[in-house]
């Protein structure tokens, strides 16, 4: 929309420089320079995406509106933050990153339109976006079928894969198993008891785990259990917890429901320093509505934690603040969101070119050194290797790292004996 | 007051106009991204239209009526599903040939209800009938034991929620909360591509005029007189002898016609499905449209439908964090300001400007269009 305007300022502008004898020899100038720098643009851009010789569009497509406002915001902080670093150092291939930002609004067809709008109005070169497995659903068949590129940054139940996706969160497999491994080996645990949020991500990573415990740790699930989304009533499954009396219980409730769950869960004396809870739902973000008193001692397993002590993270976390804010707190899914616009830029520059198809075809084996969660790597299957950690949940409201795994996970979205 | 006549002429100008706009103006300035928006916002104006008749006419305020779009626009989604999930196109899942959200929860078999939708005949027929005959069902139980007014629409928001907590947890059989995405194909023929998305928006325009027609006709027979009286003073007409509850009954059934057929046009058009049009929240927006464009205009219906989706989508792209303020302040300014909505604004303002210029071309003023009387009979 302002490019219009800019285009309606800029003409009679460009035609009184071109009158005075004094500029002709900025106008022609100015171009040059800028080619000296950067590959000229009909040699990066073969498909006619939004690039000029010095400037890259790029959408952002996140929930500014709506439930999912609580947890997207973070991940629009973090490519936005990442965006600007970029254009810091100078860019991608000598040019400026402009986004477009869109709202999702909570709706999954609305971000089906607004996916389509940045990538046939906008033609924007890449899309980082989406959050819940709903709205990457509705988006991926308008991302294949006008060939663009989305970073996604939600770890989700596998089950996919596409040329035009890059997973930067983990998939279930890579999130759940290393976590169980450990709290078998660490706490003897053998039954387990599941309790997750009705939807698609919960019942598949439930599944997962089923299959792990019963079939490779040889325990027993004692109990699973769904609830909708947004459900506040946990006490009938915490009856059921006191009656059953899991080593472990494994949850994937999402959202607002996790307020009620373990603030239910302590006021039935359920002590979370004695019983084991392992989470793969609750980030930083959560506790900051959770509320650190409820919920210190549970175990979450994912592959990124504010407090984790590497020099990446170090300045990645105080860079973050600067820019939004003293009291934000950055989980899980907000790193992975940071990871896109960066793994991006490597990618074209490894492809030397912004097109698609060259971008799909150069993207495994692109390495990520910075990120804060450490070194990334993507595979052939667009997800990422990654490191997966277990954190204790403390009463600030940070995790405190308890294991990692010695080497990066790989990642296996149609993992076998697990369907 | 002619009866046989179901469109009289100022009525039909205006017809006209919307015909002209929607068929001519509009493919020809938008592109074909656009174009499809506005076929996606025309399936709330089939809703829209049915609460003119339910709401403006009959007086019954239907928040529900999300259903009854759900419920078409799920019949149209299953059989699209069906020939999307063709034994080659799913042959990576574990049981190859159903659609992929019974995969991954671990169903291994169509599902009895499903098969039906194998037929496009069956599948057009379900469209109709199974809205029909529910809103059938929910207002023989109501309107027979003369529940209305606030009731009613309770009832009715009660019902979307039952309906979306429904869908929601059967997702074996429903796709959840994911609801039915990727829909490719009709018969064959590709409904992603650009041609056939305009060939769908000539299409979805010519089904939603041959529904303005039978509101219209709904609207000048003595059923519509009926519906009006009833409206006002619904013990009169009860006590000259009519069934009123028929009557009400009748307006739902159609207003969940129309409903549907809208449901389906939106699968088929946007190419997906999600039980979040079939909740509170999007019965109620649709509410918003008919109010917004003035509940007693069949016109006013559409017009109101398109401003309010435009202004949606327009305001969420300029701002993508503010956009809901200015989305609420545009909704209380028309209901402070212009009670009646688009349709009270142009019968108050421009109508009658229109009218003086005609008049003073023509001495001789023709006769007060018919309808004017009962569309000028004030809400309480």
């Amino acid at each position: 929309m302002s490019d219009e305007t800019n285009k309606g300022l800029l003409s009679p502008l460009r035609r009184k420089l071109l009158m005075g004898m004094a500029a002709i020899p900025a106008v022609t100038m100015l171009p040059r320079a800028s080619f000296a720098q950067a590959p000229a643009t009909s040699a990066v851009n073969t498909t006619g995406l939004a690039v000029t010789d010095t400037e890259v569009t790029v959408g952002i497509l996140h929930s500014a509106t709506g439930t999912m406002a609580i947890s997207e915001t973070g991940s629009i902080e973090a490519e936005k933050l990442a965006i600007e670093q970029i254009n810091a150092a100078g860019g991608v291939l000598g040019r400026k990153i402009k986004f477009i930002q869109e709202d999702g609004a909570s709706d999954w067809p609305t971000f089906a339109e607004k996916a389509k709008k940045l990538l046939v109005n906008d033609k924007v070169a890449a899309i980082m976006g989406c959050w819940t497995s709903a709205s990457r659903k509705a988006v991926l068949p308008v991302v294949e079928q006008y060939n663009g590129m989305l970073y996604y940054p939600t770890f989700y139940e596998g089950l996919e894969q596409s040329k035009n996706v890059i997973y930067t969160g983990q998939e279930a497999t890579q999130q759940i198993l290393a976590g169980l491994n450990w709290i078998a080996k660490e706490k003897g645990a053998k039954s387990f008891f599941f309790i997750g949020s009705d939807y698609i991500w919960p019942r598949t990573s439930n599944k997962i785990a089923r299959k792990h415990v019963e079939n490779v740790l040889k325990g027993k699930v004692v109990g699973e259990e769904y609830y909708p989304l947004g459900n506040t009533q946990f006490n009938s499954v915490i009856n059921k917890i006191k009656l059953t009396k899991p080593d472990v219980i494994f949850t994937d409730v999402v959202g607002g429901s996790n307020v009620a769950f373990y603030k239910q869960l302590k006021a039935a004396g359920i002590d979370l320093s004695k019983q084991a809870l392992l989470t793969i739902s609750v980030t930083e973000d959560e506790i900051d509505g959770i509320g650190g008193e409820n919920i210190a001692g549970a175990y979450a397993c994912m592959k990124y934690f504010q407090s984790l002590d590497n020099a990446n993270n170090k300045a990645f976390v105080p860079a973050f603040k600067k820019m939004w804010g003293e009291k934000t707190v950055i989980g899980d899914v907000t790193q992975a969101a940071y990871l896109g616009p960066w793994l991006w830029k490597l990618t074209v520059e490894k492809a030397g070119s912004f097109d698609v198809d060259k971008i799909a075809a150069a993207s495994p084996g692109v390495e990520f050194k910075g990120a804060p969660e450490g070194y990334v790597r993507i595979h052939e299957n667009h997800h990422l290797w990654s490191k997966t950690r277990v954190g204790r949940a403390k009463l600030d409201g940070q995790f405190e790292l308890i294991y990692e795994t010695a080497d990066l996970v790989e990642p296996d979205p149609f993992p076998k004996g697990y369907q | 007051m002619t009866d046989n006549r179901f469109v009289n002429r100022s009525e039909l100008i205006g017809i006209l106009v919307l015909a002209v706009f929607l068929v001519v103006v509009l493919p020809l300035t938008l592109d074909v991204f656009r174009l499809n928006l506005v076929a996606k916002y025309l399936t709330y104006a089939f809703v829209a239209l049915g609460l003119v008749i339910c709401w403006g006419y009959g007086g019954i305020l239907s928040l529900g009526q999300g259903v009854f779009f759900g419920l078409g626009g799920y019949c149209m989604a299953m059989f699209l599903k069906l020939e999307a999930s063709s034994v080659e196109n799913t042959k990576i899942q574990s049981t190859p040939g159903i659609p992929d959200f019974m995969d991954w929860n671990q169903i291994t078999a169509l599902p009895l209800f499903w098969k039906p939708f194998n037929s496009l005949t069956f599948t057009i027929a379900a469209i109709i009938l199974v809205p029909g005959i529910f809103a059938l069902i929910i207002g023989t139980a109501m309107f027979k034991r003369r529940v209305g007014g606030t009731y009613f629409a309770i009832i009715t928001q009660a019902v979307a929620a039952i309906l979306t907590i429904l869908i929601v947890g059967q997702q074996g059989y429903t796709g959840g909360i994911n609801g039915m995405t990727d829909l490719r194909t009709l018969k064959g023929w590709d409904i992603r591509p650009d041609h056939a998305k305009v060939v769908l928006y000539f299409f979805e325009v010519g089904c939603l005029f041959v529904c303005i027609m039978i509101a219209q006709f709904v609207r000048h027979s003595k059923l519509g007189r009926i519906l009006v009286a009833m409206r006002e003073k619904e013990d009169r007409v009860r006590f000259s002898g009519y069934s009123v509850a028929n009557f009400k009954i009748f307006a739902f059934c159609i207003a969940a016609v129309f409903a549907a057929i809208g449901g389906a046009m939106f699968a088929l058009n946007v190419g997906f499905m999600s039980p979040s049009f079939v909740g509170i929240v999007p019965s109620i927006e649709m509410v918003i449209y008919t109010a917004v464009g003035g509940r007693l205009s069949i016109l006013g219906a559409i017009y109101g439908t398109l401003l309010v989706n435009f202004a949606k989508t327009s305001l969420s792209e300029t701002f993508p964090e503010l956009w809901l303020f200015g989305l609420g302040g545009l909704f209380i300014a028309v209901v402070l300001a212009f009670p009646n909505g688009l349709a009270g604004i142009w019968g108050d303002y421009v109508q009658p400007r229109i009218d003086r210029l005609i008049s003073s071309r023509k001495p001789k003023p023709e006769g007060w269009t018919d309808g004017s009387v009962a569309d000028g009979a004030p809400a309480e």
